[in-house]
């Protein structure tokens, strides 16, 4: 059994326990860790990504207990994916933390920056539900801490918004879970298929409730329109680093709605058939309209953007609800492209914050380094809104696409095209007031300049941009890899099979096979 | 025995509710404790509800599901930790802010033009 599968959790876990105990005092030696450690992480995740390339499923299972009693952790070409994903993201996000001097301005950014890395890690790489619901939980726990960084009453205020929509996301979650257990007497996701797959029609409400609750736990995870009220304001008033790392943890949501949704509840499953036709393709193509109306209305950057992540979110559930392979294979590309993009804008929105001292989307005095801000601000607007050359276009296009072979296409079509200039309007004006009105003004407000960000922060927003590009440059390798993906999504069996069939301890005498709750693997069930 | 646990998730559930939707923070973090408690007791009625029986494998003809009882476990360990995150920044809040309201104020400071 290879162990390179839980490096991701581990090495995390590991490092920022010690960044809190031994290097508290140093920040030098808190940023030469964390970055070392999330170049580490970068490795591996690439490794693994490339382990998985060819289709091969593997497993990981944790003190050698087998599946389905044992915890298990499986990485698979969309698990891995996710994990370079958020490896890479969290690369940049460091970079920029570290050259705008963000982590300095609160104690413990470095460790719970680690611990939500931990979390998001395991998120992806998990293959049983409870525990989901657990680095749910680790994901979050940091994200509180990282969302109050640095304090001050509006972002408590927020931060106090954010605990308790996702307290109660929480909440929900546990009783989907507990629906789902007295339904199948099981929590691993590939027994989960198993099982639910037997279940006749007869017996369907309880899994029914359970589908359509975890529909909702991952909907609030993802802001789907009406569940996307806690966004706006905690992506605004976290810190401009945190909020980019934060453009990774809506995909958490997206991630797990497609893993569920397509192992556990499948499309041509009877009892939960029509869910995502019928609620959640409208609730995405409202969320499209809903965000793209808040990037117009927005009076602050901070708050356009926020509310361009919405819209993207929205757009990501479109291609996911979609539910054919090359409705998920759009959606994966997408997912690349809105992380990167949505993370971009929150780090040049920072910047611009730090040039003018304000978010407000009005004229002031030309800020230091107007010129290379408003160039960044044009490439990731250009990105975000889906006009030509950059991914934002080919994902859209992707999307499209994908929908002809639906019912709604009309309205999807209508939605996605007229949304984008709403959009397109939005990001005009605001890059516009930001950039091109300065020079107008004549008086400037502020007698002294605030200082230029450093030279790191200006290359990490380049390192994403750089990605955005290279996104665009190898849309047809990436597009090719997202489509085997979601081949291997619309074909469990291999799953499954690698998850329920791989021995353990205590396996030996043919447990482990079908017979429900077997008497030896029973005592050891889930993690305390 | 089902008709009592039942009620017994419905009012907790309610209650958490009502709780909720008062937008102060005390009661907000009462009608999140109630829910993490209706969750709770729904967790363990969901391996099925049986009267003094271990939840261990022995000797006993009759046990009751172990799993739920991990699963309980845990989550009440992760509630009570999530329960004081909420507590200290609501805390934090009202001292910030010095009122106890959960939504946004109306004119943000910023907005003003």
């Amino acid at each position: 059994m290879s162990h390179w599968i839980i490096l991701p959790v581990i090495l995390p876990a590991i490092l920022a326990p010690f960044i809190v105990l031994a290097a508290r005092h140093h920040i030098g030696i808190q940023r030469t860790l964390a970055v070392a450690g999330v170049a580490a992480l970068i490795g591996i995740a690439a490794a693994l990504a490339w382990q998985a390339a060819d289709g091969t499923i593997t497993i990981y299972q944790l003190g050698d207990w087998a599946a389905p009693f044992g915890i298990v952790l499986v990485a698979d070409r969309l698990s891995t994916l996710m994990v370079l994903l958020t490896a890479t993201l969290g690369l940049f996000v460091l970079l920029y933390a570290i050259g705008s001097g963000w982590d300095e301005r609160g104690r413990h950014f470095h460790a719970l920056f680690q611990f939500q890395l931990m979390g998001l890690m395991g998120a992806f790489l998990t293959g049983d539900l409870f525990n989901l619901f657990v680095f749910f939980e680790v994901l979050l726990i940091a994200s509180y801490g990282l969302m109050i960084h640095s304090g001050g009453a509006v972002r408590l205020r927020a931060g106090v918004q954010y605990v308790l929509y996702n307290l109660l996301g929480s909440t929900l979650f546990l009783f989907a879970l507990g629906a789902l257990y007295a339904e199948t007497g099981t929590l691993n996701m590939a027994d989960l298929a198993v099982r639910i797959a037997q279940i006749d029609m007869g017996g369907t409400v309880g899994i029914r409730v359970a589908a359509v609750l975890l529909l909702l736990v991952f909907a609030v995870k993802a802001a789907v329109v009406p569940l996307h009220f806690w966004l706006p304001s905690s992506y605004a008033e976290a810190p401009g680093p945190v909020a980019a790392l934060f453009a990774i943890m809506t995909k958490v949501g997206a991630y797990a709605i497609i893993r569920v949704y397509t192992l556990i509840f499948p499309p041509d499953l009877a009892a939960t058939a029509g869910l995502y036709g019928l609620w959640l393709l409208p609730a995405a193509l409202i969320s499209v309209a809903i965000g793209m109306i808040g990037v117009l209305a927005a009076r602050r950057l901070d708050r356009l953007v926020a509310y361009a992540t919405i819209g993207s979110m929205g757009m990501v559930m479109v291609a996911i609800s979609l539910f054919t392979p090359e409705g998920i294979a759009a959606a994966l590309y997408y997912i690349l492209h809105s992380t990167l993009s949505a993370a971009t804008l929150f780090l040049i929105a920072d910047l611009v914050r730090t040039g003018r001292g304000s978010m407000a989307l009005r004229a002031t005095a030309p800020m230091s380094g107007a010129a290379l801000t408003a160039g960044m601000f044009f490439a990731a607007a250009i990105a975000m809104v889906g006009l030509p050359p950059l991914s934002g276009f080919v994902g859209k296009l992707l999307i499209l696409d994908a929908a002809v072979a639906s019912p709604l296409v009309v309205w999807i079509w209508a939605v996605v095209l007229g949304t984008s200039l709403i959009c397109l309007v939005g990001f005009s004006r605001a890059g516009s007031v930001l950039f091109w009105k300065a020079d107008a003004v004549q008086n400037p407000e502020v007698a002294v300049m605030p200082p230029a960000p450093s030279a790191l922060a200006y290359v990490a927003v380049g390192g994403l941009l750089a990605l955005m590009v290279a996104l665009t440059v190898f849309a047809g390798p990436v597009y090719r890899h997202s489509t085997a993906i979601a081949a291997q999504l619309f074909d469990p069996a291999p799953y499954i099979g690698v998850v329920l069939d791989t021995p353990g301890k205590l396996s030996g005498d043919g447990a482990g096979d079908d017979a429900g709750h077997a008497e030896a693997d029973k005592q050891e069930s889930e993690d305390h | 025995m089902e008709l009592l646990v039942a009620s017994a998730i419905g009012i907790l559930t309610s209650a958490g509710l009502y709780l909720m939707l008062r937008l102060r923070t005390f009661p907000v973090i009462m009608g999140i404790s109630l829910l993490t408690y209706a969750v709770n007791v729904f967790l363990f009625a969901s391996g099925r509800l049986t009267v003094g029986a271990p939840p261990i494998l022995g000797d006993a003809d009759i046990y009751t599901d172990p799993l739920p009882q991990a699963l309980v476990l845990t989550a009440i360990v992760i509630s009570f930790g999530m329960t004081a995150v909420a507590v200290m920044m609501a805390l934090g809040s009202y001292l910030g802010a010095d009122d106890d309201r959960v939504n946004d104020p109306a004119n943000d400071p910023e907005d003003v033009t």
